[in-house]
This record gives C-alpha cells, structure tokens and sequence, in this order.
C-alpha cells in the first residue's frame, strides 16, 4: 500500500510517471498478504483465462463436429492442423504422440500472449519463472526420452560421424555446450520478447499524456499514441510468433530425441 | 507467530528489492507461478488430450473421408457420364447409318419404277404417235381424193359454164396432172 502512494507522489513530482515494469508485478487478488505457493494472484488469473479460451476455442468449438465447420470450430481446426503439420514435418511420424503435449505448449503460449495484450491484463509469459519452468520441462523431456529410446546412443547426437576425426571432440564439447543452453535460450527468449514489448509500449504511454504538462505535447502526444498503435501491431504480432518458435523449437528437439543421429 | 513475522518481514524485504528491478527476479513468487503454471497445464493438457484433439481429429478424418468419397463419386458418374455420351453418339451414328440406307433404297425404287413408267409412256407414246400418222396420212389421202373430186366437179361445171362442152376423161385427166404440178 505504501509503494502505491509513494508512486502517485512521483508522479506529481515528475509530471510522468515511469513505471513501465509495473505491470510485471505479481500481487494477491484478494487482500494484501504475502504470496504463498497456493495464492490466487493476478497472474494465476490470467492463466486460467488462457486455461478457459483453450477449453472455449477448442472444447466447446469443436462440439459441434459439423461436416462444413462454423467459424468457432474452424479456428479449432486450424490450430490443430497448423501444430499437428509442424509436428509431423518436423519429427516425423513418429512424432505424432508427442503432439498433446506440443499442442499444450503452443496453446498455452499463445493465448498467455494474446490475452496479455488486453490493455489492463498481465502476461504471465513475461515472467522467466514461467517461460524457465516450460522451457527446462521440455529440456528434462527430450533428454530423458533421448536415452529412453535410444540409450547411450543418444550421445550420437554429440559425436559428429562426419567430422574430421581431429576435430570431433572439439565438436562434440561445443554440441554439449550448446545443448545445455537450450533450455536457457529458449525460455529467456519468450520472456524477453513478450516483456520487453510490454515495457516499450508502458514507455510510449507514460510519454502519452505530456500535453496536459507541457506545450512539447502538442508534438509528443500524438507521436506516442502512434508509436504505441505501431509498438502494438507488431506486439500481435510477435505473441503469435515467439509461441510458434518456442513450438517449433521443441519439435527440433524433439526430433534429436527420437532421431539423434543427424 | 515470531518466525512468521520474521519470514514475513524477509519477505517484504526481497518483495522490495524486487520491485526496485524486474518483479520478473523476485523469488518470493515463484513457487506461486510454478504451481499455478503446472496446474495450467494439466488442465490443458487433458482437455486437449481428452476431448478437443480426439473430437477434432475425428472431424477432420471424417471430413477426409467424406470428400474422398464424393471425389470418387463423381469420378465414377463422370465415367458413366461418358458411358451415356457414348452410347448416344453411338446410337447417332447407326441412325443415322440406316437412314443413309433407306433413303439410297427407296431412291433405288423410285428409279426404277420411274424407269419402268418412262419406258412405258415411251411404247404408249409412240404407238400413239404411229397410230396418229396412220391417221395424219387417211385423213391425207381421203382430203387428196375430195380435193381431185371437188376439183373435177368445179372444172367441168365451170367448162359448163363457160359454154364448153368437155367430156369426162380429158377434164378428169388435165385436173390430176394440174393436182400432180
């Protein structure tokens, strides 16, 4: 309580108010107590919102299971038919069981994302808590699924057949390198992107307002509501890319899983 | 109740610390967001597993099916479409085959009844043309004969007339070799 007003005193001091990682704050949604593990928060919210547009768009559209889809069932189909392609294509037939857990991700990402755009929301895929838990799930995966099916074959994957023989533990050190930073790269690389368009488009917001303060605004104001129309138009656009990568991206790894020699 | 206060306190600590940088680095939520994430996830992990991905794959297996079919539907009434259009011209062509026959056959008739009718208008015509110049040339020699006649009466009368006296023969004589000039 006290940080709100300290932040409103702020504000009237400097005029604007910069506070674009506000929006990352995670906070109870009832009363004002500490976050325990089981506390309903602002961000448990909107990934039940997500939870709920999935069971919506895919659930209750696909009820109908109409010959010549409706719009809501179309969109269903799809999503499923645009992940299961990628799945396939990437992975292999063999591949296919593995798509409810690919479709989960994706799912998820994808509406954290585009229900994070909502003005007032909050995107729990800027959050590397979250992004790091999916991201090291994936990993644990593939790796444990790795040697499950292949054994100490799976190692294969580091050992460059066709590689000069003076070369392949060099090689083979940096392929292990490289693969313990998977799961690092590819969370960091959802959480930033989503955070980092979040905060700009804050940023461009807290310069929205100047023409109450100064005559600067006359220029400025417009300027910011364009760039933050612009900012956000590309944010659409990078919410349903960064799933698609971080989709892809475990497919790939899927693939080294179920097919470590290259 | 002290060490509650004492967590609580560090709690706020860190909470602070974090609110000063990202709130994304503060681990006081952590545990919050792993659980609430992981639940997320079951949950659309078995609806989607459970109800959606069967249902949806069904209808677009269904839909696979159901357009295979009808492709292969009107490839098979696009045969007998051909089939038809076949038989049709088919049966055209021997139509029209046997119409050429009929009509060659019936121009066949029509000659030859022609010919038979010219050929017998032809005796007809020249039997009247000769029975005609029989008649053409009675009824000449009968006018020659009454012309003689008629000119021997004139001659001797008009000798008569013209106070001659004539007799039969020489009169008779002079007009046949005048009708003979």
């Amino acid at each position: 309580m006290k940080r709100k007003t300290d932040v409103a005193a702020e504000a009237q001091e400097g005029g604007l108010s910069f506070h674009p990682l506000q929006q990352f704050e995670v906070h109870p949604l009832f009363g004002d107590g500490p976050i325990h593990w089981y506390t309903i928060t602002n961000a448990t919210v909107w990934l039940l919102l997500a939870a709920l547009a999935v069971i919506f768009f895919f659930a209750y559209g696909s009820a109908g299971r109409k010959l010549v889809p409706s719009r809501l069932q179309s969109i269903g189909e799809m999503g499923y038919d645009f992940v299961h392609n990628m799945v396939v294509d990437v992975t292999g037939e063999d591949g296919a069981k593995y798509f409810p857990m690919v479709m989960t991700l994706f799912l998820t990402i994808v509406f954290s994302n585009m229900l994070g755009l909502l003005p007032g929301s909050f995107s729990p895929t800027s959050h590397i808590a979250v992004t790091a838990v999916m991201g090291v799930g994936v990993f644990l995966f593939v790796t444990l699924l790795g040697f499950w099916k292949h054994g100490l074959h799976f190692l294969g994957l580091f050992w460059m057949k066709d590689a000069p023989l003076i070369l392949r533990p060099i090689i083979a050190l940096i392929e292990l390198i490289s693969y313990f930073v998977r799961p690092v790269s590819h969370s960091i690389r959802l959480a930033g992107n989503i955070m980092a368009g979040h905060a700009v488009m804050k940023v461009f917001a807290a310069f929205a307002p100047m023409i109450l303060i100064s005559g600067i605004g006359v220029l400025v104001t417009p300027v910011s509501v364009l760039a933050i129309t612009a900012i956000y138009a590309l944010e659409v656009l990078v919410a349903f890319i960064q799933a698609y990568v971080f989709t892809i991206l475990t497919c790939v790894y899927l693939k080294d899983a179920l097919h470590p020699s290259h | 109740m002290a060490t509650t206060t004492t967590t609580e306190a560090a709690t706020e600590v860190a909470h602070g610390a974090a609110k000063a940088g990202m709130p994304q680095l503060d681990p006081t939520h952590f545990a919050n967001q792993i659980f609430w994430l992981v639940v997320t996830l079951l949950v659309i992990f078995f609806v989607l597993k459970l109800v959606a991905l069967p249902r949806i794959g069904g209808t677009l297996a269904t839909r696979r099916g159901t357009i295979v079919n009808d492709l292969a539907a009107a490839e098979e009434l696009k045969q007998k479409v051909v089939a038809a259009e076949k038989a049709y011209n088919d049966a055209l062509v021997a139509a029209r085959a046997e119409a050429g026959k009929i009509v060659t056959a019936a121009k066949a008739d029509i000659q030859a009844d022609l010919n038979k009718a010219i050929a017998k208008a032809d005796v007809e015509i020249s039997a009247k043309a000769a029975e005609s110049a029989g008649r053409i040339d009675e009824i000449r020699a009968g006018a020659q004969d009454a012309i003689a006649e008629v000119a021997k009466d004139t001659a001797k009368e008009l000798v008569a007339a013209l106070g001659g006296k004539a007799d039969a023969r020489s009169i008779t004589a002079a007009v046949t070799a005048r009708l003979k000039g």
